[in-house]
């Protein structure tokens, strides 16, 4: 009698068998899969963040040129007397002339022989914006008139992009607004010291610039635009959306209508954003009668698009508490409101932040709904005049500006766009990092 | 007890200066994407020289712009409607029926619209406007009966030019600048082709023709672009063949990275649009709701400034844009200064 255990090979420890070759091979190859699967996913970060570091950097400097502007009392204060009303009668328009005549002899004192014949051909070197710095200067201060003033001026969009290597000797041959000349005089007057590229604060600071100075543009007034925002949200939507949680999850009954409300709140969560921004302009704008491209229409509207994703993440975290806190509580005699206020709300609280700040971020870069009430455009150019006005008057908000600038025609506009989304990138960092930290500092295990 | 009655007075305090802050004290202005380089212009240059603040101006197309205009009057609705090209009677109509009856109309300029493509693609370098409706007419006259467009190249258009795939990228519905393109090209190239005369002839009436003339083929060798021109030239960019239909102004912005085609033999730029010489220009304009002028602080100054010599003269800042400044400013000063109504 011959054993039919014989004929097949013994398993051993020491001898790999090839079924279980095969298996750690399968193996093997998952983990190769898992890990190409991860190095593609951070190969695409790193170009993204390298095409956006590489684009935008460049929008956080600026050229300036420094120049002596003499304050023709002629033509500033015909009538001699320093009245604050009669200076203010000179348009900008009026200062163009002096600045010219500045740059152009700026140019003849520093350069052998000016290659400009006019005054007037100064101009496609200085942004429009000079004309209003100085006139603002010159109405706050009458006195400088008739004196010469040192001051600092942008440099034009062409020339910067000349120093940013953005624009080209070969680039301008068909441009009418700046010549071959113009490029030598910069070149000239940088190597004296007089053209300089500097980091450009205005950038972080100022307001929004009309198509044709893009070297002025800022986005600081879109930052307040997004932070007035988000004060609405917060305020809205934090109040809302735990009380909502607490409720179902503490308090409500398990029925078939809570079931509806929780299946609907999900489905909320995943509803596109520009259905959030018709809503909004059909409900806030057309029926309630608030104002068009206000941030508070803004941050109703984003409440809305926040307030599943805060839900939901609460209760997640409400529901991460053990029962035998609430039991314990319940037991020592304290009612369920006390149980939830006193225990269970304050365990679930780093959790509940963690989904706000989340939620929060995720509204921060939200452009869809701002397109529909009416944040796109030449808007962000007023500072807000305080609280109230911050809430109510036209303002946009940081994403709408990157994608108003990504649209308009002069390249500059394109790289300040790019370096929009670097500030932009740098808050949704910050607030996960907050995020983050909050999760590891005060979560607890059970 | 307390933190109800404090929560209660604090939204009460916001609701009441709520109400006070809604009396609008900015301008708001919607309407054409060409018209909005000059506007946002204008709106800077004012926010600087006046002492109220810098309007607010939105983008959206002529008609988004115009229908908004229309909604009504009252400070929930826009002061100044930007257009690039005229009313229409239908919108005149709808102004009416929600009660804003007497509109100023402005006339800022003159724009061209200019045929691009990329600079290192085929030598597209002169076209007539027959060379379009050849391209992109939806049908054409075939021995009397109406033939789908079949063709392919643009040398199926017109011999002369490239022998490449028909890539035209043109301006959406909603832009003004297609109904100048619809009239000023395609409209013109179905009459200099003799098709026009070839479709009266087959018994279709005058407002056949013109649709028919006007009408686009749908079969992919025409683009409609409903976003602005950055859009058209993203996509010239990515087409070698691309053509694109641009504004001058857009045009002259780019020129390191498109290349302009001359239309009936003239080249583009302000001087042969200023004289006429150009073709296909059109009129910009901005209408302004007469009833918002006293209540709307600076609505009469911010209309009077844009058409001040200084702004919209041969020399201001529009027309180094690429406005082509308006012969007949002195007429449409006057007539804002003295708000006359269309």
């Amino acid at each position: 009698m011959t054993d039919a255990t014989n004929n097949t090979p013994k398993s051993s420890l020491l001898t790999v068998s090839p079924r279980v070759k095969q298996r750690n091979a399968a193996e093997a190859r998952f983990k190769m899969y898992g890990i190409a699967a991860v190095m593609t996913g951070l190969v695409f970060l790193i170009i993204l963040l390298s095409t956006i570091l590489f684009n935008g950097v460049g929008a956080f400097q600026q050229t300036f040129i420094e120049v002596p502007v003499y304050l023709d009392e002629a033509k500033l204060d015909k009538n001699g007397n320093r009245d604050p009303e009669d200076i203010k009668k000179v348009s900008t328009f009026g200062y163009n002339p002096l600045i010219e005549q500045a740059i152009y002899d700026t140019i003849s004192a520093k350069m052998d022989k000016n290659p400009l014949a006019k005054a007037k051909e100064a101009k496609a070197l200085i942004s429009a914006s000079a004309a209003a710095q100085i006139r603002d200067v010159v109405i706050a201060n009458p006195d400088l008139i008739g004196q010469t003033v040192d001051f600092r001026i942008l440099a034009a969009s062409r020339v910067d992009g000349y120093l940013k290597d953005r624009v080209t000797r070969e680039s301008i041959a068909r441009d009418k607004n700046i010549d071959a000349v113009h490029l030598d005089i910069i070149d000239a007057l940088r190597a004296k010291g007089i053209v300089k590229r500097e980091f450009n604060w205005s950038f972080i600071t100022g307001a929004d610039a009309s198509e044709s100075r893009p070297e002025q543009a800022g986005m600081g007034v879109s930052m307040l635009g997004s932070l007035f925002m988000m004060l609405v949200v917060l305020v809205l939507s934090l109040p809302i959306g735990v009380a909502a949680s607490i409720y179902l999850e503490e308090f409500a009954p398990q029925n078939k209508w809570t079931d509806l409300i929780e299946v609907n709140i999900s489905n909320l969560a995943a509803v596109p954003s520009i259905v959030f921004g018709i809503l909004g302009l059909a409900v806030f704008i057309q029926f309630a009668g608030l104002p068009q491209s206000a941030p508070l229409v803004g941050g109703l509207v984003l409440t809305l698009m926040t307030l599943p994703t805060i839900i939901i993440s609460t209760r997640a975290s409400l529901k991460s508490v053990p029962p035998s806190i609430r039991d314990a509580a319940l037991g020592l005699g304290a009612s369920k409101m006390q149980s939830v206020f006193h225990h269970v709300l304050p365990l679930a609280m780093p959790g509940i932040l963690t989904g706000t700040i989340i939620g929060l971020a995720q509204a921060l870069g939200e452009t869809a709904p701002l397109l529909l009430i009416g944040m796109v455009g030449y808007i962000a150019s007023n500072y807000p005049t305080g609280p109230i006005a911050g809430f109510m008057d036209p303002n946009s908000a940081m994403p709408a500006q990157i994608y108003e600038w990504a649209k308009r025609a002069d390249p500059a506009y394109y790289e300040r766009a790019w370096g929009g989304i670097i500030i932009l990138l740098v808050f949704l960092i910050t607030m996960n990092i907050i995020a983050i930290i909050l999760r590891r500092r005060f979560e607890r295990r059970w | 007890m307390s933190f109800v009655k404090l929560t209660a007075s604090t939204l009460a305090i916001a609701a009441v200066s709520a109400t006070a802050a809604a009396a609008r004290d900015n301008v708001q202005v919607a309407g054409s994407s060409t018209v909005l380089p000059y506007a946002s212009i204008v709106a800077e240059a004012f926010g600087e020289n006046f002492d109220f603040p810098t309007p607010v101006v939105e983008s959206g197309g002529s008609s988004a712009g115009l229908k908004r205009f229309c909604e009504g009057v009252g400070e929930n609705t826009i002061d100044v409607a930007n257009a690039s090209r005229k009313i229409k009677d239908k919108e005149i109509a709808a102004c009416a029926e929600a009660g804003v009856t007497d509109i100023i109309e402005v006339r800022i300029g003159y724009d061209g619209i200019v045929f691009a493509s990329q600079i290192d693609g085929p030598a597209f370098n002169a076209f007539e406007p027959a060379d379009w409706y050849n391209a992109l007419a939806a049908e054409k006259p075939v021995d009397g009966a109406m033939v789908a467009n079949t063709a392919a190249t643009w040398a199926d258009a017109n011999a002369e030019l490239p022998a490449v795939e028909i890539a035209a990228f043109i301006p959406g519905t909603k832009h003004g600048t297609r109904e100048v393109f619809e009239e000023k090209v395609l409209l013109q190239g179905c009459e200099d082709t003799g098709a026009a005369a070839a479709m009266t002839e087959m018994g279709m009436d005058e407002d056949a023709v013109e649709a028919a003339c006007m009408a686009v083929r749908t079969d992919g060798a025409s683009v409609d672009i409903d976003g602005d021109y950055t859009e058209t030239l993203a996509r010239i960019d990515s087409n070698t063949n691309g053509v694109g239909v641009f504004g001058l102004a857009f045009y002259e912005n780019n020129t390191d990275k498109l290349k302009v085609a001359t239309m009936s033999g003239v080249v583009p730029s302000t001087d042969s649009i200023a004289t006429g010489e150009y073709p296909v220009s059109r009129p910009l304009y901005f209408y302004v709701k007469k009833a918002h002028i006293g209540v709307i602080p600076g609505l009469k100054e911010y209309a009077e400034f844009f058409v001040a010599d200084e702004i919209a003269g041969p020399d201001g800042p529009m027309a180094e844009y690429g406005l082509v400044s308006d012969p007949e400013l002195t007429a449409t000063q006057e007539a804002v200064a003295n708000e006359e109504t269309m």
